[in-house]
């Protein structure tokens, strides 16, 4: 396991230790997340890949305080914040947020933006929290006059763009990041991965990347961390886990993701087919 | 977390236009005319009840010799008198107060009862959701009528007690309707934001939770009223009323029982509550459109979507191309449009005039944003779209055009053309086993025994790698895993040896090791029948991974087509090259893996 | 499977104590009350409370429900207090006139709303709008004022049935039948239009679903497609309906037999309730929870039989 960010995230970033989470109760009970450990230090994102069944989704929501933690603990900026009443919760939500997958469940239809940006900021006892918005909707590249309207009015892209605006409203130290690209078209897509690592380089955030995609993963992570059925089985430099892994199960998980070239492509489906009759 | 589903963002825009619809559904009511009419007449019946001590003729017990079953416009008794001489119009006034009252006794203890157990049930969940849940069960259950009989006999003529009591007996469907909208709301991503941003338990219930629940609340109480009319009529109909006062029910009562000597005093009492009653239930139609905008769509009237698609069928004969070039293709889509009527008599195009060209054994992939136009485009040719869409140009399959020919459409479809879904899971029918609805699909394309289908059901389940084909069989769709019901799907698309395969993102609802494996099934497929393909996909790794040859789709058109290498290496129009550096800004670096 | 019957099974008994042991105390509640409806409003002080004591309702309620409860499963739930006639043989006669006309309409109800719902949410186009608009309005006005029109109509501008009274099939076969047409006519134009509405939208929910495009794809007809797996799938909320449409039949029927005046078990209670005959209401109220519970049971453990989810664990 690998442990190069430890050091400086025990005082400053976040620090997961053998977080175990299940769901249901006696004979349906399940352990989704399975004892996993791993740190995140300031300004540095990490990438959770896994499929789906692997307990990605469900680490970044016990991070949120979203899913009850069965076992563990989460250490932020040296406090432990594993279970926090609702009450004690407030004063950690300014540093830790979110960005969901969907973009369109994700806003509440019947507010206007303003109101939906606003929200979180008033929790926290911001006093000019509009002009705070238009500040912030000038950030993610949004008129000014968005701020009027509501979430129906606008694509899947922009949406996403108003859920990056909330996230970042209190500057959190923070950012878990729930597969925020994976609803979006390509070409959308692109323009969110761009907007979030802008917004990480004037904010110095750190985020927490989860997405079945590794090459997504790859292309905004420092560190990929590999989940397999609740546990990591491989956690490195991206560099390293997205191009020479060295779990077996990344080995196949880094071969099936298709690349857009039919001849290398070709060659990769080929390495894939040998990959698995060496494993039979 | 199986599907990653990609979102169209034409929806944003048609489906829920809640947000902006909601601002002006007051006067969304107001242009109804229906809503308008049962606005006034409602009103008017309010008025009239609440007016009657100071505008009723006469007082509800008054008798006079002279009104005995007097006929309608009798001098000082406007609707007549009843069978013990007291004015027919006053004691409507009286009992219309009366109704007003139950009314309000019904709506106010159905709410309080209703509306806070379901916020608990829904919001809080754990030990209260099942309790609750059970006690709305057995109130459901309880027939009503027979109760307040039973309650007859404790209180007697009460008419607070006794709509007191149909309130909590019709509590239920408000308890399940907010339990329900609750408990969706609060599996919605923007409560799970409120609570991330810290936001206090009241205050997410405030905000977020009762707005939601706010509308259908309003539309269930008309329907709610208009029982409640009913229900109080009715029990004052039984006889179980307060004779001394006037109602509606009881005047009823009275006049049926006299029907012989005065029909007419039968009428008046029997048309307000029918048309109170009435009043409520269209009332409340109208709110339901006005407050939820696209929730139930209604098809256009049948004569105007006919002007509109003939229209459409002769511009569509205009510009249809010249069929020649099309020969050796297997399939070969010339000029196809696809377009949905609209409300203001005009069309949404979401096809515009698409060609499209499949050899035998050729595997062409259809790439494109949401809301390209790609999926209609596959639909188009099965013919498996929504029945209101418009289809022009011509889909030859073979030599003949399935458009012109609808019969030859349906007898190609699932024999010669098979079809591959999105999503696995919502693909197969929950009811039936596995191997029976493949049995079923089989034996409606070709005649053959049952044993015999099982027989070649059960091959083919094995060659589209399911280990214990013999098992799977007998398994129903919620026991299997959405790789192994997409093999089940192909499995079924391939049954009858077609010659071609439409398949619709078959690997979208996939995880990527599962997908790789389904796309080398599809390949092995396509080697071994010589099989045509159209493979509908969003994916350039996808295309890359199994297509021959591409066409990409913009906004309804096909911008860009050839050969797989060539678009690849370079592409002919400037969305597709937009598309590639979308695509290969995400993706894995190959230099590192030939290490 | 087992489990779910048994589970089914407790739950039902559980509702029907549930249900009688509150209904007994609400009308068992004032025993002086019940006791001065017997001997006379007039009637002294004293001689009440001698009747209270005669008529055993001064022991505790759960005593007097313990008893009550006794009593119903050897058959007997006592006895009218006016007519002095045993409560079960009461309605021995009046019950099977209730539900003839019940299980009639009941019949009725089903065949018609299911094959006018399937045709209207199958075929869509005019079929489909007259029952929308016939679902509203039939729903909405009270059956007992359908009643009233039939009876305007049928009996009293065109006599050709009897306005009121009834005729035991035992009797004539023919007028009874004659008898019966109106009240289940009434009956039937509130329960089809809304049941029908009902059916429709279940099918129509299923008709929308991936899975029916599937198989139009796979060369499926029409008609296979519709009768084979759509029906199979709308199977389990058409029973819901199912049970819900009993019951308020139920309700429908008990005022119908006022205005027709037959001699059912709605009549019975109601003249039992505005008199004070207790044990009558009490019996009443025991028949009417047990078929209700009755087709509740039946319609649950058919709808556990019809999901695969539940039959196979």
């Amino acid at each position: 396991m690998d442990e190069s960010g430890s050091a400086s995230t025990a005082e400053a970033g976040l620090e997961v230790r053998d977080l175990r989470v299940a769901y249901g109760r006696r004979r349906g009970r399940a352990e989704v997340v399975k004892g996993v450990s791993f740190g995140i230090a300031p300004g540095e994102t990490l990438g959770l890949v896994g499929e789906s069944g692997s307990g990605k989704t469900t680490i970044g929501r016990a991070l949120l305080g979203l899913v009850p933690v069965t076992g563990g603990s989460i250490t932020f900026r040296g406090h432990d914040i594993t279970r926090l009443p609702r009450s004690r919760r407030r004063a950690v939500a300014r540093d830790i947020q979110v960005v969901f997958q969907d973009p369109y469940s994700s806003l509440n239809p019947s507010m206007t933006i303003e109101d939906i940006l606003v929200e979180p900021l008033r929790v926290a006892g911001v006093a000019d929290g509009r002009s705070r918005v238009r500040e912030l909707l000038r950030q993610v590249g949004l008129p000014d006059d968005a701020g009027t309207r509501y979430p129906s009015e606008f694509s899947g892209g922009q949406r996403q763009r108003i859920a990056i605006a909330r996230a970042v409203a209190q500057r959190p130290g923070l950012v878990i990041c729930d597969e925020p690209t994976s609803a979006l078209d390509l070409t959308t897509q692109a323009r969110a991965l761009g907007l979030l690592r802008r917004i990480q380089r004037e904010t110095g955030a750190a985020y927490l990347f989860i997405s079945h995609d590794l090459g997504v993963v790859r292309e905004v992570s420092d560190r990929i961390a590999v989940l397999h059925e609740g546990a990591i089985v491989e956690m490195g430099d991206s560099e390293q886990v997205s191009l020479r892994p060295s779990h077996p199960y990344t080995r196949r998980l880094q071969l099936a993701t298709p690349v857009p070239d039919p001849d290398v492509q070709a060659r990769r489906r080929q390495r894939r087919r040998e990959l698995l009759k060496a494993d039979a | 977390m199986t599907a990653h589903p990609v979102v169209a963002p034409e929806d944003a825009v048609a489906a829920p236009a809640a947000g902006r619809g909601r601002r002006g559904w007051a006067g969304r009511l107001l242009r109804n005319p229906m809503a308008v009419a049962c606005i006034v007449f409602l009103g008017a019946t309010i008025l009239f009840g609440l007016s009657s001590p100071w505008l009723a003729p006469h007082a509800p017990g008054a008798t006079q010799l002279n009104a005995v079953n007097a006929p309608p416009f009798t001098a000082g008794h406007l609707l007549g008198g009843d069978g013990s001489g007291r004015d027919i119009l006053s004691r409507l006034m009286w009992g219309t107060q009366r109704t007003l009252f139950a009314c309000v006794v019904i709506l106010v203890s159905a709410l309080l009862a209703g509306v806070p157990a379901g916020l608990v049930a829904g919001y809080r969940r754990g030990a209260a959701d099942p309790v609750l849940n059970w006690v709305s069960d057995v109130i459901m259950t309880l027939p009503g009528i027979v109760l307040l009989i039973a309650l007859y006999t404790l209180i007697g003529p009460n008419l607070v007690a006794a709509m007191g009591v149909f309130g909590v007996l019709v509590a239920p469907s408000y308890f399940r309707l907010v339990r329900g909208v609750v408990l969706g709301v609060r599996n919605e991503l923007y409560v799970d934001a409120a609570k991330v941003a810290g936001l206090s338990e009241a205050r997410i219930i405030g905000r977020h939770i009762l707005w939601a629940v706010r509308a259908p609340v309003i539309i269930q109480s008309s329907f709610v009223l208009g029982g409640g009319i009913a229900i109080q009529a009715a029990v004052d109909f039984l006889g179980l009323g307060d004779p001394s006062k006037a109602s509606w029910g009881g005047m009823l009562q009275e006049a049926f029982a006299n029907i012989y000597s005065n029909g007419w005093a039968v009428v008046w009492p029997a048309s307000l509550i029918s048309l109170t009653g009435l009043a409520t239930v269209l009332l409340g139609n109208a709110l339901r459109d006005a407050l939820q905008v696209g929730a139930a769509r209604r098809s256009l009237p049948r004569r105007r979507q006919e002007l509109i698609s003939r229209a459409f069928a002769a511009k569509a004969e205009n510009d249809l191309p010249d069929r020649s070039a099309t020969e050796e293709a297997l399939l070969s889509v010339r000029g196809l449009k696809v377009a949905y009527p609209r409300e203001d008599g005009g069309v949404s195009q979401v096809v515009r005039g698409v060609d499209l060209a499949v050899r035998k054994g050729e595997i062409r992939g259809l790439v494109g944003e949401s809301g390209s136009g790609k999926t209609q485009t596959a639909f188009s040719v099965l013919g498996i779209l929504n029945t209101e869409a418009l289809v022009g140009g011509s889909v030859v399959f073979d030599g003949e055009d399935l458009i012109a020919h609808p019969a030859s459409r349906a007898h190609a479809r699932g024999r010669r053309i098979g079809y591959i879904p999105q999503e696995p899971m919502t693909n197969l029918d929950p009811c039936f086993t596995v191997g029976a609805q493949l049995v079923h699909g089989l034996r409606a394309v070709r005649r053959t025994s049952r044993r015999a289908a099982r027989h070649e059901v059960l091959a083919l389940l094995a060659r589209v790698g399911i280990k214990d084909p013999e098992h799977v069989f007998g398994l129903y769709p919620h026991q299997i895993s959405g790789g192994m019901a997409q093999r089940v799907l192909i499995c079924g698309a391939v049954a009858a040896d077609p010659d071609l395969i439409i398949a619709d993102e078959p690997t979208t609802a996939l995880d990527v090791t599962v997908q790789a494996e389904v796309l080398d099934l599809l390949r092995e497929l396509r080697d071994e029948r010589d099989l045509g393909m159209v493979l509908v996909t969003h994916d350039f790794g996808v295309v890359a991974d199994l297509c021959d040859t591409v066409s990409v789709m913009k906004d309804g058109r096909i911008v860009d087509s050839g050969d797989v290498r060539t678009i690849f290496r370079e592409p002919g129009h400037a969305y597709t090259e937009e598309l590639l550096s979308a695509a290969r800004a995400v993706d894995l670096d190959e230099v590192g893996t030939d290490g | 499977m087992l489990k779910v019957i048994a589970v089914r099974l407790i739950r039902t008994a559980a509702v029907f104590f549930v249900v009688t042991f509150a209904t007994f105390a609400i009308v068992y509640a004032k025993p002086a009350a019940i006791a001065r409806n017997v001997v006379g409003i007039s009637a002294s002080d004293q001689a009440v409370q001698a009747e209270v004591v005669k008529l055993g309702l001064d022991r505790p309620l759960l005593e007097q429900y313990r008893h009550w409860l006794a009593g119903l499963f050897q058959g007997d739930l006592g006895q009218s207090f006016f007519t002095g006639q045993p409560v079960l043989s009461t309605l021995g006669i009046r019950f099977p006139v209730t539900l003839a006309l019940m299980v009639l309409s009941l019949v009725l109800t089903v065949g018609l709303s299911v094959l006018i719902g399937v045709v209207s949410a199958v075929r869509g186009g005019w079929p489909d709008r007259v029952l929308q608009i016939l679902s509203v309005v039939g729903g909405a006005v009270p059956s007992f004022i359908v009643a009233i029109g039939l009876v305007f109509a049928f009996a009293i501008a065109l006599p050709v049935f009897p306005a009121t009274g009834y005729v035991s099939p035992d009797v004539s076969l023919g007028r009874w039948a004659a008898s019966v047409v109106l009240p289940v006519a009434a009956i039937l134009v509130g329960s089809v239009a809304s049941a029908a509405a009902q059916f429709r939208g279940a099918v129509k929910e299923v008709l929308e679903r991936d899975f029916v495009r599937t198989l139009r794809a796979r060369g499926m007809s029409e008609r296979a497609v519709v009768y084979r797996h759509v029906l199979r799938n709308a199977g389990g909320p058409g029973l819901t309906v199912l049970s819900l449409l009993t019951i308020g039949l139920l309700g429908g029927v008990v005022i119908i037999e006022q205005v027709f005046a037959l001699p059912g078990m709605g009549v019975l209670v109601a003249g039992a309730a505005s008199k004070g005959d207790v044990p009558v209401v009490m019996g009443c109220v025991a028949v009417t929870v047990l078929l209700v519970s009755l087709v509740n049971l039946v319609t649950d453990l058919l709808t556990a039989a019809l999901d695969p989810k539940a039959r196979v664990s």
